[in-house]
């Protein structure tokens, strides 16, 4: 009841210095719109990390060689390339929860053929690999069990190497010479773009993996296995299920640790986002230093004011305003422009960061957490900056104040 | 009851600490006002008249002595038991209007209200109305003091004392900053409402004004000299007439 008198007292104070309001309130705005940008500029660049960790694959598992050094136990090399194809068959015949399973070959290599020749990375792979890395053509077709099975010479190449080696013709059915083996190209991989780590994913050759081990890598060893299941919550199963078969597998005894690493794209993700996380802290960080400047603004205005208003406080004391009345009122001011302004700096900062992102092409996220955040920030500064002012204020001496000239 | 004085000052002292030295700006001074009298308090400067007026309205305690306002002692009360006190019992004018600028007439007149502990600012509106119909400039409320002329700012400060129904109103050199006539204008405006009832205590340091009132307490030295009914009492409506008059020969 008395609360909302002085908040209408301190709404017309407010109203009736409209320009002081307006320049005390430009240090929130700017503090507040600052803030904003840069958190959405960071959670811009978190979110499209996030996108391209998905962009690697749908549910995707990946099962690498060797122990991650886990528990500070190092495994040492004698555990090391120990995948085969043959885990990747029993682990086929023995998952209930794989969707697909392939595993990578990785055979880096100069190709000749079309206009020229070009170093890119031969992968090896199974039929699964389109599946598992939500990765479609763009035409031809992928290879088949049958062609790995008899260890064909086909090849499916991204679009990097396409616009390489066949900038004018189509390259569906040309012949290309990877380390002196002519393959055939039956497919054209669609675009895929950047890594998270900004490497080109569609420079790659895919070719059976059968024909690969075969004819250009010549190792027993596979480095790599990649899975995935139909839906995300199988993953963690799925995951403890590879895990068990592979033990099985490697004969590992219960007291031996795990020679293998399994990993999903949350983890891959997790690493990523910790990095964007830290960044966008550091900008938030550097943008509060001017909500700060922002606050100690109010504070001098505030105090500013006391002492214009001296007379004002006088009269008010003298009709039977008590200290804390006065107070209330200063400290409602200094809060409602503060808030006022940090509204006004939520929108400023929309703006902001539309055009930031419209200019540079970054992506910028404004999220709803960091606009509450923001506001509530934005209070807190004008009552912690509206309180020594407002203190002083309410311990005036109502003889003196009244004479004060 | 209605014989209980709305001012009782019994050996009131007030003594300021200015450094070493001590000042005495009050010596024992002993005031009572009735319900209905109009008083000037008069005096040179240093009598201690502005003491006097701070502490009968509440804004200053006194070192010595007793002050009963309206059957309430009021001397020992905390700073904000003496806002209340003021905001109800007191109305105050002053010489230099101390009315809000950039705040309107009407709003003005509310103010008190606003502070008023028991309910009254939900019909704020509705009281400063009439307060200001009480001193003639219903037809103002709307008005900035900027836009209104010393009079009509000081009445606009007098419906604002008004407001609240004081059992006190307690006015510091109201005619201080204007000319003759509006002078006795607010003089009249005084004695109109005195003839009401109300309890005026005026503190002057002109002759002049305090033969309109009822009766005249001088001061000096920080004692009361002279406590003295007015004998030859001015109308000042006549006056305004009478200035009227004069100044259509001119």
């Amino acid at each position: 009841m008395r609360a909302l008198v002085l908040i209408k007292v301190a709404w017309q104070s407010i109203l009736k210095n409209t320009m002081r309001t307006l320049l005390t309130m430009l240090g929130i705005i700017i503090g507040v719109g600052a803030v904003i940008v840069m958190v959405a500029v960071g959670q811009g660049a978190q979110a499209r990390i996030n996108q391209q960790i998905q962009n690697l694959g749908t549910n995707m598992i990946v099962l690498t060689a060797g122990a991650s050094n886990q528990g500070g136990v190092n495994q040492g090399a004698a555990s090391f390339n120990r995948l085969t194809v043959e885990n990747v068959d029993t682990l086929r015949r023995e998952s209930t929860l794989l969707a697909g399973i392939s595993p990578v070959i990785f055979a880096p290599g100069q190709v000749i053929g079309g206009a020229g020749n070009w170093r890119t990375h031969v992968n090896g792979v199974s039929t699964d690999y389109p599946v598992i890395r939500d990765w479609g053509l763009s035409s031809g077709s992928f290879f088949d069990a049958n062609d790995l099975r008899t260890l064909r010479k086909v090849a499916v190449i991204g679009q990097t190497v396409a616009t390489a080696l066949f900038p004018d013709a189509d390259p569906i059915g040309q012949e290309i010479q990877i380390r002196n083996v002519p393959f055939k190209i039956i497919g054209v991989l669609a675009p895929k773009g950047q890594t998270a780590g900004g490497e080109d994913q569609d420079d790659v050759i895919l070719a059976p993996y059968t024909t690969v081990k075969d004819r250009l890598a010549g190792r027993q060893f596979i480095p790599q296995i990649l899975a995935s299941t139909s839906r995300p919550e199988d993953i963690a199963p799925a995951q403890a299920e590879i895990k068990a078969i592979m033990r099985e597998a490697h004969r590992l005894a219960t007291w031996e640790a795990d020679d293998f690493t399994v990993r999903n794209q949350t983890d891959l993700a997790e690493t990523a986002e910790s990095t964007t996380k830290v960044m966008t802290m550091l900008l938030a960080a550097i943008a509060s230093i001017s909500l700060l400047v922002g606050g100690i603004g109010i504070m001098n205005i505030m105090l500013v004011s006391v002492t214009e208003r001296t007379r004002e406080i006088g009269i008010r004391l003298s009709i039977g305003a008590h200290g804390s009345d006065v107070m209330t009122q200063f400290l409602v001011e200094s809060t409602v422009m503060s808030l006022l302004g940090g509204a006004i700096g939520i929108l400023a900062g929309f703006a902001g960061a539309r055009i930031l992102g419209h200019f540079t092409g970054w992506n910028t996220v404004v999220s709803v957490p960091t606009v509450f955040l923001a506001l509530a920030f934005s209070a807190s500064v004008g009552i912690f900056f509206g309180f020594y002012p407002a203190r002083k204020a309410s311990a005036l001496n109502p003889i003196d104040a009244l004479r004060y000239e | 009851m209605a014989s209980q004085p709305v001012i009782h000052t019994h050996g009131l002292v007030k003594v300021y600490a200015m450094g070493a030295n001590q000042v005495k700006a009050l010596r024992g001074v002993d005031l009572t006002v009735a319900p209905g009298e109009f008083v000037a308090v008069m005096g040179a400067s240093g009598s201690g008249k502005s003491t006097l007026m701070n502490i009968l309205g509440c804004l200053d305690v006194p070192t010595e002595g007793t002050y009963d306002l309206d059957g309430e002692r009021v001397n020992g009360l905390g700073r904000n038991a003496l806002a209340d006190i003021r905001n109800r019992k007191i109305g105050f004018v002053f010489q230099g209007f101390n009315l809000l600028s950039r705040t309107s007439a009407v709003e003005n007149v509310e103010l008190p209200l606003l502070y008023d502990r028991s309910g009254k600012h939900l019909e704020s509106r509705r009281l400063a109305l009439r307060a200001l119909d009480r001193v003639g400039l219903s037809d103002r409320g709307h008005h900035m003091p900027n836009e209104l002329s010393g009079g009509q700012q000081q009445r606009v400060a007098i419906a604002r004392a008004l407001v609240t129904e004081p059992a006190l109103l307690l006015a510091d050199e109201p005619t201080g900053n204007l000319d003759t006539r509006t002078s006795v204008e607010v003089l009249s405006l005084f004695q109109q409402l005195n003839d009401q009832g109300i309890t005026i205590v005026l503190v002057t340091h002109e002759r002049d004004i305090s033969t309109y009132t009822k009766r005249i307490v001088e001061l000096r030295d920080g004692k009361v000299i002279r406590d003295v009914p007015v004998a030859d009492r001015r109308q000042a409506s006549d006056d305004v007439k009478d200035l009227d008059a004069a100044g259509e020969v001119v």
